[in-house]
């Protein structure tokens, strides 16, 4: 393989999902855009290290990177807490007049023609291209640095993210495990920065949070899975950009992130999008049947008899889309709730039990609004309608069991127990 | 902040708008950069709302994703799209006399200058016309919907605005410095005033003095405008908290006191 390649994947790889794990936290916090802010913060503190320093050596530029970092962190804090501005105001002001100062400082190295500022460019746009064998030590070190402090500060950083109050109660140094985090997260963006530019920093930092949160919910899953979004970002990224003549790193690590991040948002079981609408629709049709239902043991239960009712019929009786009420009936048919006969529906054994429930839950509900909760009896019946579908077998018998097997709802009608 | 993301998400609108049009014109870039602009609104609403993204996530997601797009676009037309990164990031204002505005070969000026001259206009008109609904919405946007105010399309006007305040800015300072611009004058005005117009007013003069003293450190320094200007608001802003803290500190003894 390239050895070109070869450094700048692992290179990008460790970066990525060493600020992958850092980032989770601030996710978690609410404090994303912090990160965002600190990696336009830092370019004061590179160029006061250029200027004042030896420019090439990237320790001395990851120090004073550090120093501005932290400062924009802790002035962040600041305003946030001492004045009434609101939060995301302080991090955009400091973002921008840092990054506002620092471009200023640089425009003074470009005046005096010092040149070299390749040091310096990295840490605007990224170069992620341009990563050499020292960078790979430095990187790896850093990354190293990264995971164990992480491993470390394990407990304290949960409690911190999750309840810090509590985290102070039982003892912990809030402050100093704060300061960890906050250098820690600084030293990441600081390396990060130099492979995907300033403005990239935060999806680093964020995407692969978005995307692992969207799989779980416990935090060393999320962890591991928010790294390894992030290392195969890095490395798909790296990959097309090699493959496409001209084409730049960072955005493409990004892009390749981005598609984990949306897809995961809209693909993932359970959380994400489409298994919420599943879950939405699934219910809506559940609501449906329950009051087709209904509906007709009412009738069942006005007549005397078992009868059979034609989709006018229903939709005389009740406001329904056409549309959905013959889906539904469809539906109840292959679930042996209804039975066609002729051009109407009428109620199996089956569906009939299933009526019944639906209108005892109603009724029994009513009877608890006005009798517990002193509600007037022409209030009551909207909630009825609601709570019909969401009771629970159990929540059934406690209702029973308080109302103390009532006969008569508040309409006087007959709460319909199953025959024993 | 929403400011500051949407200023760096229109770049893929700006790069598709250039490579259509073949021109710099800023209409055609910022009708690019207004659709994106509004799009990643959306996006980063639904986000929030609908998928329970934490709202800084959702921010910082969408923007991200859609520079590194406009990025990567203007990398693939590099042939033909005249724009980078540097350009996007810090813009120069200094190269704005020399754009000049040319009828025939007549000269009326500096494009820039009539860009921003009739978007300072345009602002103006804007506030004064739409005074009351911003005031409401802004302050409480529930109120305002009772009063039959659409919260909703004043929200999306005033983005807009920023987009186009952000698009027409942006060549002469870059997309980040406009967000110092947008911010510092009122966050500086905001530790003091707290009643609209004159914080209106209060900003307005602020970001005079930021961008006047501004260019004097610049002429003086030999540095950055754009840079400058950014670094003298942040000193205003700087100035005024030690103020508000020395102020409070005091406030707060003599509550002590009393």
């Amino acid at each position: 393989m390239d050895p070109i390649f070869l450094k700048v994947l692992i290179g990008t790889t460790l970066l990525a999902s060493s600020a992958a794990v850092v980032g989770a936290f601030s996710y978690l916090k609410g404090q994303s855009l912090v990160g965002d802010a600190i990696a336009h913060a830092l370019l004061p503190g590179v160029v006061l290290a250029f200027l004042l320093g030896d420019g090439r050596n990237p320790i001395f530029l990851i120090v004073g990177a550090l120093i501005s970092g932290l400062i924009a962190h802790y002035g962040i804090g600041y305003i946030q807490s001492r004045t009434k501005l609101k939060s995301d105001t302080a991090v955009s002001l400091v973002l921008s007049t840092f990054f506002g100062f620092g471009i200023m400082l640089m425009s003074l190295i470009q005046r005096s023609g010092q040149g070299q500022q390749a040091g310096l460019e990295r840490y605007l746009l990224g170069k992620a291209a341009a990563i050499t064998m020292d960078d790979v030590y430095v990187f790896s070190a850093l990354a190293v640095l990264l995971m164990v402090g992480v491993g470390l500060f394990y407990k304290g950083f949960q409690l911190m993210t999750f309840n810090e109050d509590f985290a102070a109660a039982i003892g912990l140094p809030v402050t100093f495990i704060r300061f960890t985090f906050t250098v820690l997260t600084v030293l990441a963006i600081t390396i990060g920065i130099q492979t995907v530019g300033v403005v990239l920093m935060a999806a680093l930092l964020i995407t692969p949070s978005a995307a692992a949160r969207a799989w779980t919910k416990s935090l060393p899953t999320m962890l591991l899975l928010a790294a390894v979004f992030a290392a195969s970002s890095a490395i798909t990224g790296t990959y097309i950009s090699s493959a496409i003549p001209k084409m730049p790193t960072g955005p493409w690590v990004v892009l390749v992130l981005a598609f984990f991040g949306f897809g995961s948002l809209i693909f993932a079981p359970e959380k994400g999008w489409l298994a919420k609408r599943r879950r939405a629709l699934a219910n809506q049709k559940k609501t449906v049947r329950e009051n087709v239902l209904k509906l007709m043991y009412q009738q069942e239960e006005r007549n005397g008899v078992s009868v059979v009712l034609s989709t006018e019929n229903m939709l005389s009786i009740r406001v329904m889309q056409p549309e959905k009420l013959r889906n539904s009936l469809r539906d109840l048919k292959r679930r042996l709730l209804v039975v066609e006969h002729g051009n109407g529906y009428a109620l199996t054994e089956l569906g009939r039990s299933e009526g019944r429930r639906v209108v005892r839950l109603h009724r029994l509900w009513e009877l608890y609004l006005t009798e517990r909760l002193g509600m007037a009896a022409d209030h009551i019946h909207p909630g009825a309608e609601t709570m019909e579908h969401v009771i629970t077998p159990e929540i059934e018998e406690l209702l029973v069991k308080e109302l103390g097997n009532p006969e008569l709802d508040p309409h006087q009608s007959p709460i319909p127990y199953e025959e024993a | 902040m929403v400011g500051d993301a949407i200023s760096h998400a229109v770049l893929p609108g700006i790069a598709i708008a250039y490579w259509l049009s073949q021109s710099r014109a800023s209409l055609w870039m910022f009708l690019g950069a207004a659709i994106v602009g509004v799009g990643a609104t959306i996006v980063i609403e639904v986000l929030r709302k609908k998928l329970r993204v934490q709202s800084d996530a959702s921010i910082g997601m969408t923007f991200t994703s859609l520079f590194a797009l406009g990025v990567v676009l203007i990398t693939y037309w590099s042939d033909s799209v005249d724009l980078d990164q540097e350009c996007v990031l810090y813009g120069e204002i200094a190269y704005v006399p020399f754009n000049l505005w040319l009828v025939d070969g007549v000269s009326y000026g500096p494009i820039a200058l009539w860009s921003s001259g009739v978007l300072l206009l345009v602002v103006l008109l804007y506030i004064i016309i739409g005074y009351k609904g911003l005031k409401m919405t802004s302050f409480n946007e529930d109120y305002a919907a009772v009063l039959g105010i659409a919260a909703g399309l004043w929200n999306l006007s005033l983005m807009s605005m920023v987009s186009l305040a952000t698009v027409v800015s942006f060549e002469s300072v870059g997309a980040i410095l406009v967000v110092a611009l947008l911010v510092a004058p009122a966050a500086t005005a905001y530790l003091f005033i707290q009643r609209l117009k004159p914080l209106l007013f209060a900003s307005a003069s602020i970001g005079l003095v930021g961008a006047l003293g501004g260019y004097g450190l610049s002429k003086v320094l030999e540095t950055s405008i754009a840079g400058s200007i950014a670094t003298v608001l942040g000193a205003l802003f700087l100035i005024a908290l030690i103020i508000h803290s020395l102020l409070a500190r005091k406030t707060s003894k003599y509550a002590v006191e009393a």
